[in-house]
């Protein structure tokens, strides 16, 4: 293997930045579509367990075992079905967020302090909308961790999808695995996961944002 | 949960019923005719045949040990536990066979733990019931403010306050304001001074004789504590196991003739001073003012006085009315007199309630 040559890299990024831009927006992307699908999927799965004992435990061992299965195998499960590309990048990576997503909206539904669902009842509100406009509220901090922790999962999972020609900066970690010995093969996959590692960065960046924004001041610390 | 209430449309909605109580925010009469209650997998009722009628306006106290049914007891009214057996009535009207939701909405309630919404504002949880019954927007903000006031929160400071930033205290009169909210002809109050700190609790126990002198609620309150029930209380039901209703009396009547031995160790301690506490100079004979006396007045308690004559040492106190005029004096052997003529005073005491 080649040693790190400091000025190599330099002229590396200087001739491909756009490119590395490209595929660090890419990869945000496809991430950001999947957690979405997967924030809507899960906390509605959520909503719909999470009072009945066997739908919810059958929902949360179906995430639990998903989560186990190897990206890479799952991706090769679905390349078949779906072919190459963003397809079974996003289906791979929505069924990776659901556990993390699914697990935390049924705990924090059920979490709920008994004296607050009591006085809700008492006040003559239905179960739904004791649900909607008090559970789900309460819930919501503990639903964006999952969601937090599913996107960094996702981020990680997005680099796999190479494999299966997906996009983002996976590709370049590929390129440089499968070019080992050559000039740039390093470059590449230093760029790649560095890039992957300010991503995830910036994410959580994000989250605390939107935590902020989404969650009532009387829940925040 | 325990024994949650479905959710299926009501049997019968009774609309007529609750427009009718919803109008009445003076207070309405509660029965309760051989209601009892066995949690399932119990072996032992929790609630034995309770049987109670409640005037219109009355403030009930339940007191009895942990664990005595006092909870289930008030709960069953608002349906938040379903009786075994038996049969409610509020305002001469069965609420068994009524929507539980609907009903719920014109019964207030507390409890210890106070169940404020905290991811809501003061003024929004205020405003959860009069939003279910469908008040506009302007309706409600008006009845919050008052509301505050009430309770002696000043709208301005607390309504977009979130409960974390109150203290005990100030939620704990957030509650009761919601609880308010809509006017309810009923009150039901499981303990809700219990996790305060003992000069909290008499500052709030006072508010909340004001407020009920002036709103006139049917309420039914549950305490461990005999002496917060001789404060608040018009009746006092003293509850032994299984919800057993072991004496159903004015603190004063209680304190003079308790109904058995159980009634007697519940009072505890000091019958006689919880009695004097209870009578109001008002109510007591006066002899002629003596010169020179400490000075007391007239809507002090016969325990204030006895209070008075033990730290100064006096003979006698003369007792002073508002214009600081004299109206007489009072001795040790006068109060003694007074509790060993316990039943006229006892019902006086009652009248100036
Ligand atoms: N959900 C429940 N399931 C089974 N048993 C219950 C349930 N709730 C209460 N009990 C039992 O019923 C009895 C009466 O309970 P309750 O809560 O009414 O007592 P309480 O007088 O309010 O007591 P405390 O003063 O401690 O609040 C107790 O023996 C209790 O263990
Ligand atoms: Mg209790």
């Amino acid at each position: 293997m080649t040693s790190f040559d400091f000025g190599n890299a330099m002229t590396f990024l200087e001739r491909r930045w756009e490119d590395i831009l490209v595929l660090a927006g890419e990869h945000l992307f496809v991430v950001v579509i999947a957690l979405a699908i997967a924030l809507v999927t899960g906390v509605l799965l959520g909503l719909l367990v999470w009072n009945r004992a066997t739908p919810r435990a059958t929902a949360i061992t179906a995430a639990s075992v998903a989560i186990t299965v190897p990206s890479l195998a799952l991706l090769a499960l679905l390349s078949p079905v779906l072919g190459l590309g963003w397809g079974p990048t996003i289906v791979a990576l929505v069924f990776y967020s659901l556990l993390p997503i699914i697990r935390n909206t049924v705990v924090g539904l059920t979490e709920v302090p008994e004296h607050i669902m009591e006085s809700a009842k008492a006040m003559g509100m239905s179960p739904r909308r004791i649900l909607l406009t008090t559970q789900l509220p309460l819930a919501w901090p503990l639903i964006l961790t999952g969601t937090r922790v599913a996107a960094q999962l996702g981020l990680g999972v997005a680099a796999i999808a190479a494999y299966v020609a997906g996009p983002g900066l996976g590709q370049y970690i590929f390129k440089g695995l499968s070019s080992l010995g050559s000039k740039n093969a390093l470059n590449y996959a230093l760029a790649g996961t560095v890039g992957i590692i300010l991503l995830a960065l910036l994410v959580d960046g994000a989250f605390v944002l939107i935590s902020r924004y989404t969650t009532s001041r009387g829940l925040r610390a | 949960m325990p024994d949650s209430t479905t959710d299926t449309p009501a049997v019968s909605t009774n609309t007529g019923f609750l427009s009718a109580i919803s109008q009445k925010q003076r207070g309405v009469s509660i029965e309760l005719d051989g209601v009892s209650k066995v949690y399932p997998g119990q072996p032992e009722a929790a609630v034995d045949d309770f049987s109670m009628r409640i005037e219109p306006g009355e403030l009930v106290m339940f007191v009895g040990p942990s664990g005595c049914g006092k909870t289930t007891t008030m709960k069953m009214i608002n349906r938040i536990i379903e009786p075994s057996n038996g049969s409610i009535r509020i305002d001469g009207t069965d609420i068994l066979s009524m929507d539980p939701n609907q009903l719920r909405r014109h019964i207030g309630y507390v409890i210890q733990q106070i169940g404020l919404f905290p991811h809501l504002t003061i003024a929004e949880n205020i405003g959860v019931v009069p939003k279910l019954l469908g008040w506009s927007k302007s309706r409600i903000a008006d009845r919050v403010d008052e509301l505050l006031q009430t309770v002696q929160l000043d709208p301005e400071q607390f309504a977009k306050r979130y409960p974390k930033q109150l203290s005990g205290g100030q939620q704990q009169r957030a509650g009761v304001a919601r609880a308010l909210a809509a006017d309810p002809p009923v009150m039901l109050m499981d303990e809700p001074f219990g996790a305060t700190d003992p000069i909290t609790r008499e500052k709030l126990q006072a508010e909340f004789l004001r407020l009920q002198a002036d709103i006139g609620k049917t309420i039914i309150f549950v305490t461990h504590d005999f002496d917060e029930a001789i404060k608040l209380g018009d009746r006092i039901a003293v509850l032994s196991d299984r919800s057993q209703i072991e004496q159903f009396d004015t603190p004063a009547r209680i304190l003079a003739n308790p109904a058995n031995e159980y009634v007697s160790s519940f009072i505890g301690q000091g019958a006689a001073l919880k009695r004097l506490a209870l009578i109001p100079l008002i109510d007591a004979p006066l002899r002629p003012a003596v010169d020179g006396a400490p000075q007391i007045t007239l809507q002090d308690s016969l325990r204030d006085a006895l209070n008075m004559l033990v730290l100064t040492g006096a003979a006698a106190v003369n007792v002073v009315d508002v214009d600081h005029r004299v109206c007489g004096s009072i001795t040790n052997a006068s109060i003694s007199a007074v509790l060993n003529d316990a039943q006229p005073v006892a019902f006086a005491a009652e009248g100036t309630r």
